[in-house]
């Protein structure tokens, strides 16, 4: 049913666990279909230097977790931002079709770790910009 | 560990078929004396899967398997009394076998009731009471379950539809052969068996059908098996499962004894060094080969792939490996949620597996699903792992 690739990634996930002090973190899915997924970033001058992900969920939801960790690492934002879904199920050699939908959400995740540190990148502008104006006045 | 699925055909049991392919591979409805040897091993079968069931020899119609004798009571029943009555009784727990054919039958005009059953999954036999109309013709329940291995009372079920003057048919493909089971005892009008639960060849098995009672056939053709099941008999599966049933029959009462032992120590060890595990049906009212469990915050699919690696046969009522993405609808009708439902783990035992094996098996899944949580996002639950440790003993007393 699984490639081979994938069963390669079930068994040893890489870049398991969480990094405590993250820039971004994303979590998508949840637990009553079957699948929850956190993926952890630390990113450095615009480039994921670290990630890191915790999965609950079947082998494609650990498999393409684990693989979204691989390919978004070293990348710069823009690159990561672009990673699909369908890279994603590709590099591990396919998924079933039925899991295709519904366990392949390790590129949302990602996305929405990215998207949680720019969030945050911004906010901490705005801030950093009404403290300098406040001394302004 | 996954002896509900199917079984090894026990050697003896080959060694009895073999000579049904080649040297006497007769047609049993020939006149010759090809035929005739055909025919006298297949009513010798017919014996032997009778005494199992404490049946006459002339009850038993042999079928391609337990889904096919399920079809052919559900819908042997319905076609033959429509004129009757349009309403059937079933369980929500039961096999899609039956539950896929009460769904069929809803759409040529029949109307079936699914009864509810309770957190053990047995079915409340007031609400059964209850149920039963004029235009009832048939009940059909399972004898047990093939998932949680909760066993039903069907004396009190059988009694129940004599009283109301109802058919009453019972899937007995999980208990035949691995519990004490009697037809007349229990008043069962049709009874469903697989060959394969059984240490059988898989594509044979048979419907008890009691004296007296009529129903439609579901094949139509050259009128083999009293016109209730047209088809050249499958001769080397039906003397298959007849060796079956003789050897189960033989060994029902220490294999039963040795089964349930290994299924105990199972039971308690996961419920011991597991934390958050949870047993799945009902305490002791089960078959003595089978275990149901669900772990919290782990996913089944993953676990049984884990288990697999280290060559471990499991199964698990997981929406994440069901061809439908649906969890199973009994661990549902439990009163579990799809959350809990994702964690359930089904280890089911056969007379063949060993102590070695229950051990390896202990020191193993705890191992597994300890990893399999570490990788978890929901598993952050110390606080709750601590309430847990002072429910195991209640778990363990109720026992």
């Amino acid at each position: 049913m699984y490639s081979e690739k994938v069963m390669d990634h079930f068994r040893a996930p890489r870049n398991v666990g969480e990094i405590a002090d993250a820039d971004g973190v994303g979590t998508v899915g949840n637990p009553i279909c079957g699948d929850l997924m956190t993926v952890y970033v630390r990113i450095k001058d615009n480039v994921i230097t670290d990630v890191k992900f915790k999965t609950f969920g079947c082998a494609a939801a650990i498999a393409t977790s684990s693989m979204i960790t691989e390919l978004a690492k070293g990348k710069n934002l823009q690159d990561a931002l672009k990673i699909t879904r369908g890279d994603v199920a590709d590099s591990l050699g396919g998924l079933p079709p039925i899991k295709m939908h519904c366990s392949n959400l390790a590129a949302d995740a990602l996305h929405a770790a990215i998207k949680n540190y720019l969030y945050k990148v911004e906010k901490d502008k705005e801030s950093k910009d009404a403290e300098s104006s406040a001394y302004a006045t | 560990m996954d002896h509900a699925a199917t079984t090894r055909v026990d050697p003896t049991v080959v060694d009895a078929m073999l000579p049904y392919f080649t040297q006497h591979f007769g047609n049993a409805s020939s006149l010759h004396a090809f035929g005739r040897e055909a025919y006298n091993a297949m009513e010798t079968a017919r014996s032997k899967v009778a005494k199992l069931i404490g049946a006459e020899k002339d009850e038993v119609i042999f079928t391609a398997g337990g889904t096919e004798s399920d079809n052919m009571a559900v819908k042997g029943i319905a076609f033959r009394n429509r004129s009757k009555g349009k309403h059937i009784i079933t369980t929500k727990i039961e096999h899609p076998a039956i539950m896929e054919t009460c769904s069929y039958i809803e759409t040529v005009g029949f109307r079936v009731t699914y009864l509810p059953v309770d957190s053990s999954g047995l079915t409340d036999l007031s609400e059964l009471e209850k149920a039963v109309t004029k235009d009832t013709i048939l009940i059909t329940i399972q004898h047990a379950n093939n998932e949680i291995g909760t066993i039903q009372n069907i004396e009190s079920i059988g009694k129940i539809a004599e009283e109301k003057n109802v058919r009453f048919h019972t899937d007995a493909v999980q208990s035949v052969g691995k519990i004490p089971v009697d037809v007349k005892k229990a008043r069962v009008d049709l009874l469903s068996m697989a060959s394969h639960k059984f240490h059988g060849p898989k594509g044979v098995g048979a419907l008890y059908i009691r004296k007296g009672v009529v129903l439609d056939p579901l094949v139509h053709g050259g009128g083999q098996e009293k016109g209730l099941r047209s088809s050249t008999e499958n001769i080397p599966g039906i003397v298959g499962m007849g060796k079956a049933a003789e050897i189960a029959g033989n060994q029902l009462v220490p294999d039963g004894q040795r089964v349930s032992a290994m299924r105990d120590k199972i039971i308690c060890k996961v419920l011991e060094e597991i934390p958050l595990s949870y047993l799945n049906g009902h305490p002791t009212q089960r078959l003595p080969n089978n275990t149901s469990f669900r772990f919290d915050s782990v996913e089944g699919e993953s676990l049984v792939l884990s288990l697999d690696n280290k060559g471990i046969a499991a199964s698990t009522g997981s929406a994440c490996s069901s061809k439908k993405l649906k969890p199973s609808h009994v661990l549902l009708a439990i009163g579990l949620n799809e959350v809990q439902a994702h964690g359930s783990l089904r280890l089911t035992l056969g007379r063949e597996n060993t102590d070695e094996e229950v051990g390896y098996v202990i020191e193993v899944l705890p191992e597994v699903v300890s990893k399999m949580r570490a990788i978890s996002p929901l598993w952050k639950k110390k606080i709750e792992v601590e309430k847990w440790r002072g429910k195991v003993s209640v778990q363990l007393e109720a026992r």
